[in-house]
């Protein structure tokens, strides 16, 4: 079954047809290979970078975000791991938070 | 006490992603006297607040964060050494390049430049501008208002949530909201299409399954200390054109949260205040390939000067502006730039006394007088640069007023010289156009040639010929 895959890798937001096939995933109407890429997943494992903040204990806020895209269905429970999060000892930008958070792979990071 | 007073070449006003490439772009170009006014007591802009990705592809290749994207400017800021004059207001700016600002530390003081860049930036639309009937609860926020609440001070507005409006902020919030716990009832757009990008709808409603009602919008608000609900309605165009709800059509949907995402207009106040009329389209100054204002000396650039859909593409813009500064601010040394060092202007006549600056100018023509505006068909709603006052290759950035399917756009100018003469310059095929995305064409030097001084560049639609293909 053919299913209607909007890119939201880049701003052009190519809308694309995409299809399990028997070997793979036939795509169609990307812009670029990334797009492509993006589609297969979709259908295979769609993924998504999460970005959010924690509060810290002494009320403080920090941006953070996963260091590559976690599965999609896993959002809300990185957000729950996220939230146990009250103390930093290293709020610096690239420094990790949570390392594989909820088991994914991907290092919860300071923006 | 006699008010401080500070000298700097170029003084720019508003330390977000415009203020701060302007400035970069300045420094690279040979003006090492700057200083950045800044409101806030850090840099940034409203990219402090935008925590989630999708900014930094266009200008530095990767997928960023909005802290992550002002970070890296303010990085370079800082390499540069440029002076930041942060918490300090600015209140006023003359005509004379004169701009008076206010901080807790020098009081009101001067600042005297050479140039003067605007970045101010842009801020939305609030709920008067809406004219919703019923009472007047807590509960109701901009979704910018609702973004700093959420990721800059740390809590949540509300826990059921409407959204009136489908801007990208809007979206995001959408999703925002969505993770941190609230439930999201629906997005209500009055126009038959949204105004957001394609993705955001993607990954902040449909992956939350998140209802987009378009051709819907709010036609009441109830409660008394506290929002309780919204009475939502379909609307549709009459006969007249205009767009009302239909009776019949209304449903009450529940919530303590009502977030606005009802468009972003340019911060101007500085600007009309100096005396520069803004253009009714834009909301913002009306410029030259430069970004120069009708006040030679001052720029302006980013989302004061119209809205970008991207914070890169401003900051793009803005580079424009500070290396067109730092050409004036050399001119005006009598250091030139390859073109005619001594031409400086008085800072009373036409703002291309300086000419060919920063590489931007074509160079073998700068002897040459040449003059243009821009006009448009109203389906094109307008184009930054609105003016030219040389021959170069020139982007110009322009918006439409609906969608467009299968279209030409065309550029023809109608030169004073040669009578009323319709000279095609360009032409481009469109698929689609719509209103939320931003397009640029170049118009090179060569098209240019084609027009005479005093030529009306005239960008419209027109539908594609059958044959075309
Ligand atoms: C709530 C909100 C959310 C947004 N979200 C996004 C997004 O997710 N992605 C995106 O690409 N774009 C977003 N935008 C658009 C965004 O404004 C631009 O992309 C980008 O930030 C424009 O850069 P700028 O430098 O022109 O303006 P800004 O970032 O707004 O910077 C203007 C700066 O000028 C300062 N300033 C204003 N007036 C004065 C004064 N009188 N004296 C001293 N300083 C002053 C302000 O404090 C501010 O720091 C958003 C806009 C708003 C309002
Ligand atoms: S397919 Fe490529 S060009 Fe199209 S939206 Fe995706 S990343 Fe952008």
């Amino acid at each position: 079954m053919k299913r209607n895959i909007t890119c939201i890798i880049c701003p052009r937001g190519c809308e694309m047809e995409a299809e399990l096939t028997g070997g793979g995933v036939s795509v169609s109407g990307f812009g670029c290979a990334r797009g492509r890429q993006y589609a297969e997943n979709e259908l295979i494992r769609p993924v998504r970078t999460l970005t959010t903040t924690v509060v810290l204990r002494d009320g403080s806020v920090i941006p953070v975000r996963t260091d590559r895209p976690v599965p999609k269905e896993r959002m809300f429970d990185c957000m729950e791991a996220v939230r146990g999060v009250k103390e930093l000892p290293d709020c610096s930008p690239g420094s990790v938070v949570i390392a594989d958070v909820c088991g994914t792979g991907a290092d919860l990071i300071v923006d | 006490m006699a008010e401080r007073v500070f000298e700097y070449d170029l003084a720019v006003i508003g330390g977000g992603p415009a203020g701060m490439s302007a400035a970069c772009a300045a420094y690279e170009n040979g003006v090492k006297s700057v200083v950045i006014i800044e409101r806030e007591d850090a840099l940034g802009g409203i990219l402090k607040q935008c925590i989630h990705c999708g900014f930094g592809l266009e200008l530095f290749g990767e997928e960023l964060t909005g802290p992550e994207f002002a970070g890296r400017l303010a990085a370079k800021v800082r390499e540069y050494g440029i002076d930041c004059m942060l918490s300090s207001m600015v209140l006023a700016v003359d005509r004379s390049l004169n701009v008076t600002a206010t901080s807790a530390a020098n009081g009101i003081f001067t600042v005297r430049a050479k140039a003067v860049i605007l970045a101010m930036g842009c801020r939305e639309r609030p709920r008067g501008a809406l004219n919703t009937p019923g009472t007047r609860p807590s509960g109701i926020f901009t979704a910018g208002t609702a973004q700093r609440y959420v990721n800059i001070d740390g809590y949540m507005p509300g826990k059921k949530v409407v959204i009136l409006g489908s801007g990208d902020i809007g979206l995001i919030m959408a999703r925002r909201m969505t993770l941190e716990g609230a439930k999201v009832e629906a997005v209500c757009e009055v126009m038959p299409y949204s105004g957001g990008l394609a993705r955001n709808i993607e990954q902040c409603l449909n992956d939350f399954g998140i209802p987009l009602l378009l051709s819907h919008t709010v036609t009441e608000i109830r409660g008394r200390e506290r929002l309780e609900g919204v009475t939502i309605a379909r609307v549709e165009a009459g006969a007249d054109g205009v767009r009302r709800p239909v009776a019949g059509s209304e449903r009450f949907i529940a919530c303590d949260t009502l977030l606005l995402s009802v468009g972003l207009i340019p911060e101007n106040e500085l600007t009309v205040n100096c005396g520069i009329g803004l253009c009714p389209a834009t909301k913002g100054a009306a410029v030259s390939q430069d970004r120069e204002t009708e006040v030679p000396g001052i720029y302006a650039c980013g989302n004061v000067l119209h809205v970008h859909d991207l914070a890169d593409f401003a900051a793009v813009e803005a580079a424009l502006a500070g290396r067109a500064a730092a050409g004036r601010i050399k001119g005006l040394r009598g250091g030139g730039c390859g073109s005619g060092g001594g031409s400086a202007s008085d800072g009373g006549c036409a703002s291309d006394g300086v000419r060919g600056c920063g590489g931007v100018c074509a160079g073998d023509n700068a002897g040459e007088e040449f003059r243009a505006v821009f006009e448009t068909d109203g389906q094109v709603r307008y184009t930054v640069p609105q003016r030219l006052t040389r021959r170069c290759d020139v982007k110009v950035y322009f918006r439409v007023s609906g969608i467009f399917e299968r279209v030409s756009l065309e550029v023809r100018a109608t030169s004073v010289g040669r009578g009323d003469e319709n000279n095609l310059i360009f032409t481009k095929k469109y698929i689609k156009l719509t209103p939320g995305t931003m397009q640029t064409v170049t118009l090179t030097s060569e098209m240019l040639e084609k027009c005479d001084s005093g030529a009306v560049i005239r960008f419209s639609l027109v539908p594609q010929r059958r044959d075309d293909k």
